[in-house]
């Protein structure tokens, strides 16, 4: 994670007083700053098995990209409403029926735990 | 999925090329070529054979040292002892091909009206050994891929021919072949155009997409990956797995239409097999 610099470094010491305020404790808890759960993001997001999203997207931080879909850059000025690029995740096909993309959640290719975090850790890029 | 939805998600899929009326197979093959021509605009057609090296200069030197001394060498040597070999009653392979089976794969796979199946080569191979009392051999590897290889050569710079009557079973067998190349199917949902012709010349992962077009002209292939020779089924059930889609058998009546649709779609490039890829 330290490829990613601002936003995360912020997000580090936020999470640094959250953990000092006991706040990290909460059950169910989707603090978008959270790194544990970028962190996981991202670890599924790379994995040949799960997300596998580097096969087609070029994302900081990962090797031999290939260029079938677009950068996954800017994402919170692309998708300011969360929910659709939860949505593009989910099931691409939605947006464009011809989409080579994967719909990893209609498909149960990925959990939807799986995809919350992805969406985490895409939303940091 | 049932007939109907392929056939439907089929058309959907080609909407673009605007076929309300269902093409003729020439037509496919018109705008198929037209396709990859337009996509490639630097690629001579001649060079379609040669696969992701027509359009990759990079692997392309590394793919021709290769070339030079040919890993699959040993299998044609090893096909042609084979091809030669007498069965138990006394005839040979010659026995069973027009022209003694030498110089003849540019005609397969064709459709055969009698039984109203498609036949492909290896089915060709197989059926001359149990005409003969000989035990079928496995599909996709071993003796019938060295077989294969040594026919392969004997044909090369041949012109692949592959011929649709006009018959209501050779027509049906070309459309569940181009269904099948275009239906996505596998739990990630792609098909196979999705890979080799929306998107032949992008890269997966480190993968460079091959285009369709001209893919059939060098196998059986010897494949860095096996390790070995293996055939076009064998290539068709891995594409089909990288989907996670349950793969079809070798020589089942669906690659035997998928061979033929995807054969057909090479005609007029000439046969460069047995290749080598990686
Ligand atoms: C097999 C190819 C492929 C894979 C694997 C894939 N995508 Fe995509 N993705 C595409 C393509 C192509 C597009 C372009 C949109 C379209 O096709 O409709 C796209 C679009 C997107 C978009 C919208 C981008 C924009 O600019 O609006 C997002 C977000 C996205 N993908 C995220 C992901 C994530 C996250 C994963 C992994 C969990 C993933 N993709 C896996 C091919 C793929
Ligand atoms: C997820 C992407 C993907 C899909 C879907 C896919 N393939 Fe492939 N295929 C590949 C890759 C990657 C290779 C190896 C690189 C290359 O030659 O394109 C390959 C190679 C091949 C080859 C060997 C090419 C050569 O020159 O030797 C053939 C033939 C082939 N595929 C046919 C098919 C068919 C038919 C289907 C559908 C049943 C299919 N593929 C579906 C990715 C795919």
């Amino acid at each position: 994670m330290r490829t990613h610099p601002g936003i995360l470094k912020t997000a580090g010491s936020a999470l640094a007083l959250a953990g000092s305020l006991a706040l990290l404790s909460v059950p169910g808890l989707s603090l978008a700053a959270d790194t544990s759960v970028v962190d996981q993001g991202k670890a599924i997001a790379f994995d040949r098995k799960k997300g596998n999203c580097l096969a087609c997207h070029q994302i900081e931080g990962g090797k031999l990209a290939g260029n079938i879909g677009p950068p996954l850059v800017a994402m919170q000025a692309r998708y300011p409403d969360k929910a659709k690029l939860r949505a593009q995740i989910w099931d691409a096909t939605r947006a464009n029926s011809n989409t080579i993309m994967p719909p990893f959640g209609r498909q149960q290719i990925l959990s939807e735990s799986d995809i919350d975090k992805i969406v985490e850790f895409i939303y940091t890029l | 999925m049932n007939k109907l939805l392929v056939i439907a998600a089929t058309l959907g899929l080609l909407s673009t090329a605007n076929v309300a009326v269902q093409a003729s197979p020439q037509q496919d093959l018109k705008e198929f070529r037209a396709y990859f021509a337009d996509r490639f605009p630097d690629v001579p057609f001649k060079d379609y054979i040669n696969g992701v090296y027509a359009i990759d200069q990079a692997s392309r030197e590394q793919w021709e040292s290769i070339e030079e001394f040919p890993p699959y060498e040993l299998n044609i040597d090893k096909g042609k002892k084979l091809f030669n070999t007498p069965f138990k009653n006394g005839k040979t392979y010659a026995s069973c091909f027009r022209n003694g089976g030498i110089g003849i794969k540019q005609d397969f796979p064709y459709y055969d009206s009698a039984t109203g199946k498609v036949v492909t080569l290896e089915s060709a191979i197989n059926d001359c050994r149990t005409k003969n009392g000989e035990k079928p051999l496995k599909w996709k590897k071993g003796a019938i891929a060295d077989i294969s290889a040594y026919m392969a050569y004997t044909s090369r710079g041949n012109k692949i021919h592959v011929v649709v009557p006009a018959e209501e079973g050779a027509q049906a067998a070309y459309e569940r072949g181009k269904a099948h190349f275009y239906a996505k199917r596998g739990q990630l949902n792609m098909s196979c155009a999705d890979c080799h012709q929306w998107n032949a010349g992008n890269r997966i992962r480190a993968d460079l997409l091959s285009p369709a077009l001209g893919h059939t002209s060098h196998f059986p292939v010897y494949r860095s990956k096996w390790g070995g020779l293996g055939t076009l089924h064998r290539r068709y059930g891995g594409c089909n797995k990288q989907v996670r889609a349950k793969p079809y058998k070798a020589q089942s009546d669906e690659y035997k239409a998928l061979e033929y649709f995807h054969t057909y779609m090479s005609n007029d490039l000439v046969l460069n097999g047995p290749g080598a890829r990686k």
